[in-house]
């Protein structure tokens, strides 16, 4: 077979690597036709609801059930101490830890789950919710982290002897009994040193608050138990659908190969929905006892009161230079509100996640970390929202230090950043903190978009506008704000990182059909990220069909291989490399095809897009779809029928992933009201998958990032009520609210990646938070601004102004 | 079944009859009952808009209607725009300009910018960015929703000025 068209008409074809692909889920999403969780219908099916504790610190003295069971309807009424005798009244928690499912005596935060009512349909259950009586008796709150260290009031009895002594936590020693742990990096005597005989220092302490991913889907679960056959189906809002069905096996004994762990259509995670979750168990168990289908779901309010919240740490730093600027030392210390349980999702490893990433993009020679997790009355959680591990808290650490030491330093906190950045030489470097930079090429990307803003003009225009503000000529001040970040993504080498014990490798299973399609099945699972339209362009190009002929199959633990699911940007760089390695090894097999159907030896054919062609005579070749049929129809000596490849990958290292970004404001001092004039963001995630889903990703993760910097935040009162539990309270942007980004890019792909990919979607979200809040802090430095902490709402801006006597 | 009402509801065309409870949400009725799963829930507050439908004319929040304000009503949801061998113009812009990530807040999103369209078929970039306002998306900071909008509106006057 000849065909005459052109070797780029062939590229193009396969929809590969490098297009704006149009997404292959859009058609369904589209008409409605998703199929998220409460979309979940089946026969007989009955529905959960929680009764939660309006209290934040309260024994529990009596629930009474009685009224709620005679409500018609209502088929259980769940409390620990229907769970206690199955070992389920407590789980683990993916931090070491372990939380209540249902209050077990007492209630460690508002709105924690006090009993479980099962009933025929959600208003019902609701009902019923009402009728039962819980007799609480308040006990002291404790919502400061710095208090709860010092004080009396025991949070977690469970877990102080009965001596009094206060036993090693999961994260070793525990220093009072609502501390959690210390972890520590670096070397703080030699730190100290450094700084203590530097030329200039600047200090600082910042808040970076609590707040919440806030998925527009909340979580939830269907659990199926068939007593028939003895095998649970459980649907679910899960990140990580593998290592739930893991934990659900080893919680209720249930051998794993029957469970069937199922996450359908995802409705936005940004880590949300990678913790475990009471409902889930609930669920479960609730399916057990009652024979049917039970389907619980979280409405908003339970939402943003109890599942995972974001941040909440209390960071104090040091950063010393030379008079000229360059850094020689930083020291981080952080006090981090766990809540009432520490059901961080974090690797084993790490119970502060990769905080020590804050040395940033900065060749930093010593530095020095420490993180004490302490237990307050609120929410558990402590995930990563649309970042890797506690980078955000990190990178803003970073990236606010520098602006500080700027101002110390009275230079150009631009210049500053140039002067201190690891130089493209340098690379793989090893920072003072232990992490092994794979590659980047900082002062190009900075240049580039100093130069695309005219950054020059931007500060002399800022000159002139302070000059206009103090002749009383406006009431608007502007503000240049700049991050550059550095972020450390797709978790991980095995040897460093697991999640309870289990490695965080990713895999591909990849099977080629005789007529040249194929199906591939992944051990992540898309939210929204575009999963099915990107993996299969990775493979179209790697295997040379193309990406309309590859359909793409991940959530549904029966049929997908184990994988530790999509969090941390690390689907791209585990999933994705392990795609292009079962990709290779489709290849590897083709070749021996072709060279056997070309009548020559295995080393004569080269691939060649979507052929293998005798070396020399580009003419004579085998199509992958020749070659696929062949596979399958063909008796060739030596190599078994079929086509199809795993890769199960472990990577090197992680990607480090950076980017540049500024965006300019203009705030009017008298309402508070910050106006998004420009944001450029620069983003290197190394070789590029599908541009268009990539500027999709960076401008939601920038509106995440306006969210988080200018208003978004968890919020408690002295008594432990949380002030934030409804959409009028918490701050989501709509679009007239967010600006238009401009979107720009470099690229210095990953050295050890297969195909240098390096992950995307969180990067907007690290680097934008600093860098909307340092736009917000540069327009008020002219006029004595230090630091003040985010959220930068229009209250607090006002306030910051009122502060600094710019209403006098 | 006590307390219960008899509804009547014109969806997407189609007269259905059923007996609800008077205080059962119009989005719940519409999902559970008429198994309509397009438009979804996100709030219960009438804050994000997941939930937008048509009803008699008007964009409205199914989930702060009761189904027995709705009674006799005629309602639109986002099943009702176009179907698979038809797409809505809007449909296939959202996917031709990427204007979707996770596709929750998607049915609502469009819905309402196809009665935004019919109220104002020549917004600017301001009027559909005031005119989604309702609509919360976390994923793709509305910079391609407000383009798909807006390219939505052009195709479908030229399409008009073709048929004249």
């Amino acid at each position: 077979m000849k065909d005459e068209i052109t070797r780029e008409e062939r590229v193009a074809g396969l929809k590969g690597m490098g297009c704006s692909r149009k997404r292959v889920e859009d058609a369904r999403f589209t008409q409605g036709k998703g199929n998220y969780v409460d979309d979940i219908k089946l026969p007989g099916m009955l529905h959960g609801d929680f009764v939660r504790s309006p209290y934040a610190h309260a024994r529990i003295k009596s629930i009474n059930i009685d009224a709620a069971m005679a409500l018609p309807g209502v088929t259980a009424v769940l409390t620990a101490k229907d769970l206690e005798p199955l070992g389920l009244h407590w789980m683990p928690t993916l931090a070491g830890d372990k939380q209540m499912v249902l209050a077990d005596g007492k209630v460690l935060f508002q709105g924690q789950e006090v009993a479980f009512v099962v009933a025929s349909d959600r208003y019902v259950a609701a009902d019923a919710v009402e009728l039962i009586e819980v007799d609480y008796e308040e006990l002291d709150v404790l919502v400061d982290p710095f208090k709860s260290l010092q004080s009396d009031v025991v949070l977690r009895e469970d877990l102080v002897a009965e001596d009094g002594s206060i036993p090693n936590g999961a994260h070793g020693p525990r220093k009072h009994h609502n501390h959690i742990f210390t972890w520590e990096a670096g070397e703080e005597e030699a730190t100290n040193q450094v700084i203590d005989n530097a030329e200039v220092v600047a200090t600082e302490e910042m808040y970076y608050h609590r707040t919440h991913p806030c998925p527009l889907e909340t979580c939830g679960s269907v659990a199926s138990m068939d007593k028939v056959n003895g095998k649970l189906t459980l649907w679910g809002t899960f990140q990580a659908p593998h290592v739930v069905r893991t934990v659900a096996s080893l919680l209720s004994g249930i051998e794993e190969h029957n469970i069937r762990v199922v996450s359908p259509d995802i409705g936005g995670g940004f880590g949300n929905k990678v913790g475990v979750y009471p409902g889930y168990v609930c669920s479960i168990v609730a399916s057990i006892v009652t024979g049917v289908p039970v389907k619980w779901v979280e409405d908003r309010m339970e939402n943003l009161m109890s599942t995972a919240f974001a941040r909440d740490y209390w960071m104090k730093g040091k950063i010393s230079a030379t008079k000229d600027g360059k850094i020689t030392g930083l020291h981080c210390h952080v006090t981090a509100d766990h809540g009432a349980f520490d059901a961080c999702a974090d690797p084993t490893k790490f119970p502060a996640g990769f905080m020590n990433i804050c040395t940033g993009s900065y060749d930093i020679p010593v530095a020095y970390l420490g993180v004490d997790g302490v237990y307050t009355n609120k929410a558990p959680g402590g995930v990563s929202y649309r970042c890797s591990f506690r980078v955000t808290e990190a990178v803003y650490f970073i990236e606010r230090m520098i602006e500080v030491l700027a101002i110390e330093l009275n230079m150009d906190p631009a210049e500053l950043r140039s002067i201190n950045f690891i130089k493209k030489e340098q690379f793989p470097y090893t920072a003072a903190l232990g992490w092994e930079y794979d590659s980047g090429d900082y002062q190009t990307a900075w240049d580039k978009a100093l130069l695309a803003v005219d950054y020059k003009g931007l500060r002399a225009e800022q000159v002139e506008r302070v000059e206009a503000f103090k002749r009383g000529e406006t009431r608007k001040v502007m503000g240049i704000g700049l991050s550059f970040f550095t972020e450390i993504v797709g978790a991980g080498p095995v040897k460093n990182c697991d999640i309870l014990g289990m490695g965080m490798f990713d895999s591909c299973e990849i099977r080629i059909h005789p007529t040249g399609s194929a199906v591939a099945r992944l051990g992540t699972i898309s939210q929204g990220q575009g999963h099915a339209t990107t993996f299969a362009q990775i493979l179209a190009t790697e295997i040379g069909l193309s990406a309309e002929s590859i359909t793409i199959e991940e959530g549904d633990t029966d049929t997908a291989p184990y994988g530790l699911g999509t969090y941390g940007s690390r689907s791209t760089p585990v999933a994705g490399a392990a795609a292009a390695m079962a990709g290779r090894k489709i290849r590897a097999k083709a070749q021996m095809i072709a060279a056997y159907l070309l009548e020559v030896h295995d080393n004569d054919v080269e691939f060649d897009v979507d052929r293998f062609v005798v070396k020399g005579s580009p003419e004579q070749f085998k199509t992958m779809k020749e070659i696929a049929y062949a596979a399958y129809n063909q008796a060739i000596p030596g190599l078994e029928p079929g086509l199809e490849a795993v890769s199960y990958y472990d990577p090197p290292n992680m990607t480090y992933p950076f980017g540049a970004y500024v965006c300019v404001m203009d705030i009017d001092v008298d309402t508070g009201v910050p106006e998004i004039r420009r944001f450029y963001a620069l983003d290197d995630c190394g070789t590029r998958i599908n541009p268009m889903v990539i500027e999709g990703q960076i401008h939601g993760g920038l509106t995440e990032a306006l969210a988080v910097a200018l208003g978004q935040e968890i919020a408690y009162d002295d008594m432990g009520n949380c002030k934030t539990g409804t959409l009028m309270d918490f701050f989501l942007p709509t679009a007239w609210e967010v600006p238009n980004y401009e979107t720009d890019f470099t690229v210095t792909p990953s050295p050890h990646h297969p195909i240098g990919a390096k992950g995307v979607g969180e990067s907007p979200h690290v680097g934008g938070v600093p860098c909307f809040s340092n736009a917000v802090q540069d327009a008020f430095r002219p006029f004595g601004n230090r630091h003040t902490n985010m959220p930068h709402d229009h209250w607090r801006i006002w306030q910051t102004a009122n502060n600094l006597g710019m209403h006098d | 079944m006590s307390n219960t009402m008899h509804v009547k509801l014109n969806v997407n065309g189609e007269d259905h009859e059923f007996l609800a409870e008077p205080r059962e949400l119009l989005i719940y009725a519409l999902r559970e009952k008429l198994n309509l799963t397009g438009s979804h829930v996100g709030c219960e507050t009438s804050h994000c808009g997941a939930c937008t439908v048509t009803m008699n004319g008007k964009s409205v929040k199914s989930c702060t209607v009761f189904v027995a304000q709705a009674n006799g009503a005629e309602v639109t949801t986002v099943e009702g725009l176009g179907n698979p061998d038809a797409l809505h113009v809007l449909q296939e812009s959202f996917k031709e300009h990427h204007g979707l990530q996770c596709g929750y807040c998607t049915p609502g999103m469009i819905t309402r910018a196809a009665k935004l369209l019919e109220e104002n078929p020549n917004p600017t970039e301001e009027d559909i960015r005031f005119g989604i306002a309702g609509n919360i998306c976390r994923c793709t900071g509305y910079q391609n929703i407000v383009k798909s909008i807006l390219s939505a509106a052009s195709d479908m006057n030229a399409a008009k000025e073709a048929a004249q």
